[in-house]
């Protein structure tokens, strides 16, 4: 491994990523311009190693709504579903999925295929109110794929409790299997499907170690940008032997980088965790922003929730394919909810885990799953941790409520503070 | 040690013996005041409470165990504690309910949220945080097509009524359930009732009368709350009131935040408000629930066979705008009033679907948002008369 040039391995995951996404939004194309359905499905429990199985197209709605942002078009998608109707004070991402399929499909990245079939779990209740939308527009089969998630985060729960969850989703998953072989006309292959979540036990080992990496100093990537590329491809590619293997090779960059201390800053001042989603509007900038002071974000809660819960590494038997997979959704699904209800435990490990200087709290105007708890898990983190937080307002698809002045001017305080914080235990070392 | 209330304890006498108009005005100013004297008397008496936010509870589960069950449906105080615990860009019932909580002016033993919305279902970790008592998500099923949806919410309705025992310090038999899911089906019974006054002579009651009349469920034991019940509709007959030339209106979008009284008074001025989704979670079940048997599995099959609709549940059988269709049909209704609580994601979705589905039907209606705590009034007012004057005059 180390016998690799830094010429043929550094950046690659990066390119080879974009690369990727890029061949996958030519494969909707194709589906689109040939009048073919695809299954719309969402990142937090998208069961796309089932649907690969029956060699349904799947399509992320978020994913196409967050390209519209960073390609700096999402204002044109926004206005046209407000002006159909929909509020601005509702998810941007709906909206602008709204006016790609009032525009046939149209989308900056290609064309994007109507559904047949939507799965949604409930991790996020926007995603069934969007799903209605299409049954409305479509009569889209809609199936909600309910996963119970985490009722106290002080009362364990017991086994027959936590039995009679499994069942549910487990019966659930079985259903579902029923409506795609009545859609697709076939019956379930279940080699497939253990092929797939073969794929995607190597995708979540992965994951999982490139989490781990950036413990290292410097961090051997950049939780907020790059992490989010990683994140597309995991979603996208999940349980294909293509994903599988930018997986593998995406480690191996990261082992070699964190090998041979090679980091993704000049100099990395301060290592900060980021909590929330990104302001997609305004993508490389919010994060220069952080880098030209020397922060480099290390760890995130998105790369968690938005993974699905991948962070936990779980791995299916393929030997019993749906009973697993519908342990591995429960698990990894309510996994998910947690990192966005349960923040400020998950970033008690976080900070320690990471070594981290400041913990930096991002809640958006567009999506209330994430951001309702956050200025209350900020207070109660801060209550338990001395450790220099921020907490800054943006979006993650409208510029009309991004002021990069403002956010600016809170973030260069965040680092003033930072660096007399600095000073301060210096001279009391 | 158990406590537990005297049955016989009557937690606001006061409207016993008055007239009708008498008693409604110090029944509203009970539902209106934020520091809910009727769960202070029922504390004071060494009584256990159970809130529960919006929209539905099986409050069955928490009489069974002698607790009285709130229904938190905000207020139109000033957040000022709760405002540091959220961000921008939320609804206003999330903080007023938080307040009531921080502010000691709701004391619970146990807080019962559900995952209705993005927003709502923070509330059970932010609760748990913030507030020494027990914080529990009840996970209503939101795959209510599933064939394994009734199994899977006896067993969440097992889980909760194990956390009320602990909670109440009591065991609750299947005999307790029976009596409790008696005693509400009679409430339900008599809800129904006041529904069928609106429909058939909604110039016998008021808007916000009747809405007082529902909202008293919240936070009175339900045994008293029939006592009013019966007794308003007992009188409401040989009321003196005379039918006026008014358009029959359904208001929809009170499903979760609840527009302040003033408002539905105002509605009421110039409409007759002939059906409604005020507080539809205390009239969500819309038949009897089974009594006998297994109690929990009886509620369960309620809840996924025999309940009402809002937008915050998907059910395939139900389709939204249908079901607003049917309410408008059935009510008599000449018109519809849209509204949705200021950043209610549900509530502001449902708005498009509602007024294409109406438009379709040639329906007339009248869109706006409100918040519990707004206090003017006059240009909603003057726009709703030129609403309700274009129909008349139409």
């Amino acid at each position: 491994m180390t016998s690799k040039h830094d010429g043929d391995i550094l950046g690659r995951g990066k390119s080879q990523g974009a690369d990727l996404i890029r061949d996958w939004f030519g494969q909707l194309s194709a589906v689109a311009q040939n009048g073919g359905d695809s299954a719309y499905v969402f990142v937090m429990g998208s069961l796309v190693e089932l649907l690969g199985a029956f060699d349904l197209p799947v399509v992320f709605p978020e994913i196409n709504s967050l390209q519209t942002a960073v390609r700096h078009v999402a204002h044109e998608y926004l206005e046209e579903a407000e002006d159909y109707g929909y509020s601005p004070d509702i998810c941007g991402y709906v909206k602008a999925d709204v006016a790609v399929q009032l525009r046939g499909g149209d989308h900056p990245a290609g064309s994007i295929p109507r559904p047949a079939l939507a799965v949604l779990t409930n991790a996020c209740n926007t995603y069934i109110k969007w799903a209605e939308i299409w049954e409305r527009m479509y009569d889209t089969r809609m199936f909600t794929l309910d996963v119970p998630g985490t009722r106290s985060a002080t009362a364990p729960e017991s086994d027959q409790q936590y039995r009679a969850d499994l069942a549910y989703v487990d019966g659930q998953i079985r259903e579902l299997i029923a409506v795609c072989e009545a859609m697709t006309g076939q019956r379930l292959d279940l080699k497939r499907l253990g092929d797939r979540l073969r794929n995607a036990n190597t995708m979540n080992t992965c994951w999982k170690r490139i989490l781990e990496l950036n413990r290292r100093r410097p961090g051997v990537f950049n939780a907020l940008t790059d992490g989010t590329i990683y994140l597309g491809v995991s979603n996208a590619l999940r349980g294909t032997a293509e994903g599988a293997q930018y997986f593998v090779d995406l480690v191996e960059e990261l082992e070699y980088k964190a090998d041979h201390g090679i980091g993704t800053v000049d100099d990395e001042t301060y290592r900060l965790a980021f909590v929330g989603v990104p302001c997609y509007p305004s993508f490389r900038r919010f994060n220069e922003m952080f880098t030209e002071w020397g922060g480099e974000f290390v760890t995130s809660t998105y790369l968690w929730f938005a993974s699905g819960g991948s962070n936990l590494g779980f791995q299916y038997d393929p030997g019993h394919p749906i009973e697993s997979l519908a342990e591995g959704t429960l698990l990894s699904v309510r996994d998910a909810m947690d990192s966005m209800f349960h923040q400020d435990r998950v970033l008690q490990g976080m900070i320690d885990d990471f070594e981290l200087d400041g913990v930096v709290f991002h809640p958006i105007k567009s999506c209330r799953t994430v951001s309702t708890g956050l200025a209350d898990g900020r207070r109660a983190l801060m209550e338990t941790r001395d450790i220099p937080t921020l907490f800054i307002e943006s979006d993650m698809m409208d510029r009309r409520v991004v002021s990069e002045a403002q956010l600016k001017n809170r973030i260069d305080a965040f680092f003033e503070g930072l660096a007399s914080r600095r000073q301060r235990e210096m001279v009391e070392a | 040690m158990v406590n537990t209330v005297d049955p016989s304890f009557d937690v606001f006498p006061e409207w016993r013996g008055k007239d009708l108009d008498a008693a409604f005005a110090l029944l509203r100013d009970l539902v209106e005041d934020p520091d809910y004297p009727t769960v202070r008397r029922w504390r004071e008496q060494g009584g256990k409470v159970l809130g529960h936010f919006q929209v539905y509870f099986p409050e069955e589960l928490a009489h069974a165990a002698g607790m009285l069950p709130v229904k938190i449906r905000g207020s139109y105080i000033d957040a000022m504690q709760a405002d540091s615990r959220f961000g921008s860009y939320l609804c206003s019932i999330l903080k007023t309910s938080l307040e009531l909580a921080l502010t000691d002016r709701l004391e619970l033993d146990l807080f019962v949220t559900h995952p209705i919305c993005d927003a709502a279902r923070n509330l059970g970790a932010i609760w748990e945080r913030n507030l020494p008592y027990p914080s529990r998500i009840l996970y209503l099923p939101q795959n209510p097509n599933s064939s394994h949806a009734k199994n899977y919410l006896r067993a969440e309705y097992a889980r909760m009524l194990e956390a009320i025992e602990q909670v109440a310090q009591t065991e609750v038999s299947e005999d307790d359930l029976n009596q409790s899911i008696a005693l509400f089906n009679r409430n339900r019974s008599l809800l129904r009732q006041l529904y069928a006054v609106k429909r058939q002579s909604p110039w016998l009651i008021d808007a916000d009368e009747a809405y007082v009349l529902v909202a008293l469920g919240g936070i009175l034991p339900r045994e008293q709350h029939n006592e009013v019940l019966a007794w308003t509709l007992s009188k409401l007959s040989s009321r003196q009131a005379k039918r006026q030339d008014r358009v029959r209106v359904v208001f929809e979008g009170a499903f979760c935040e609840q527009p302040p009284l003033e408002l539905i008074r105002l509605v009421g001025r110039s409409c007759y408000v002939v059906d409604d989704d005020f507080l539809i979670g205390l009239r969500w079940l819309v038949d009897d629930v089974d009594v006998g048997g297994d109690p929990l599995a009886n509620l369960a099959t309620a809840y996924i066979d025999r309940a009402s609709y809002s937008p915050v549940q998907h059910d395939a059988r139900k389709p939204k705008e249908r079901m607003l269709l049917e309410r408008i049909e059935r009510s008599g209704a000449d018109a519809a009033i849209l509204t949705a609580a200021k950043m209610c994601e549900p509530g502001l979705e449902e708005q498009v679907t509602y007024t294409r589905a109406l438009d379709d039907a040639g329906i007339p209606y009248f869109v706006s948002e409100f918040q519990e705590t707004m206090t003017s009034f006059e240009h909603l007012e003057l726009q709703l008369e030129t609403f309700v004057e274009n129909i008349l005059f139409e």
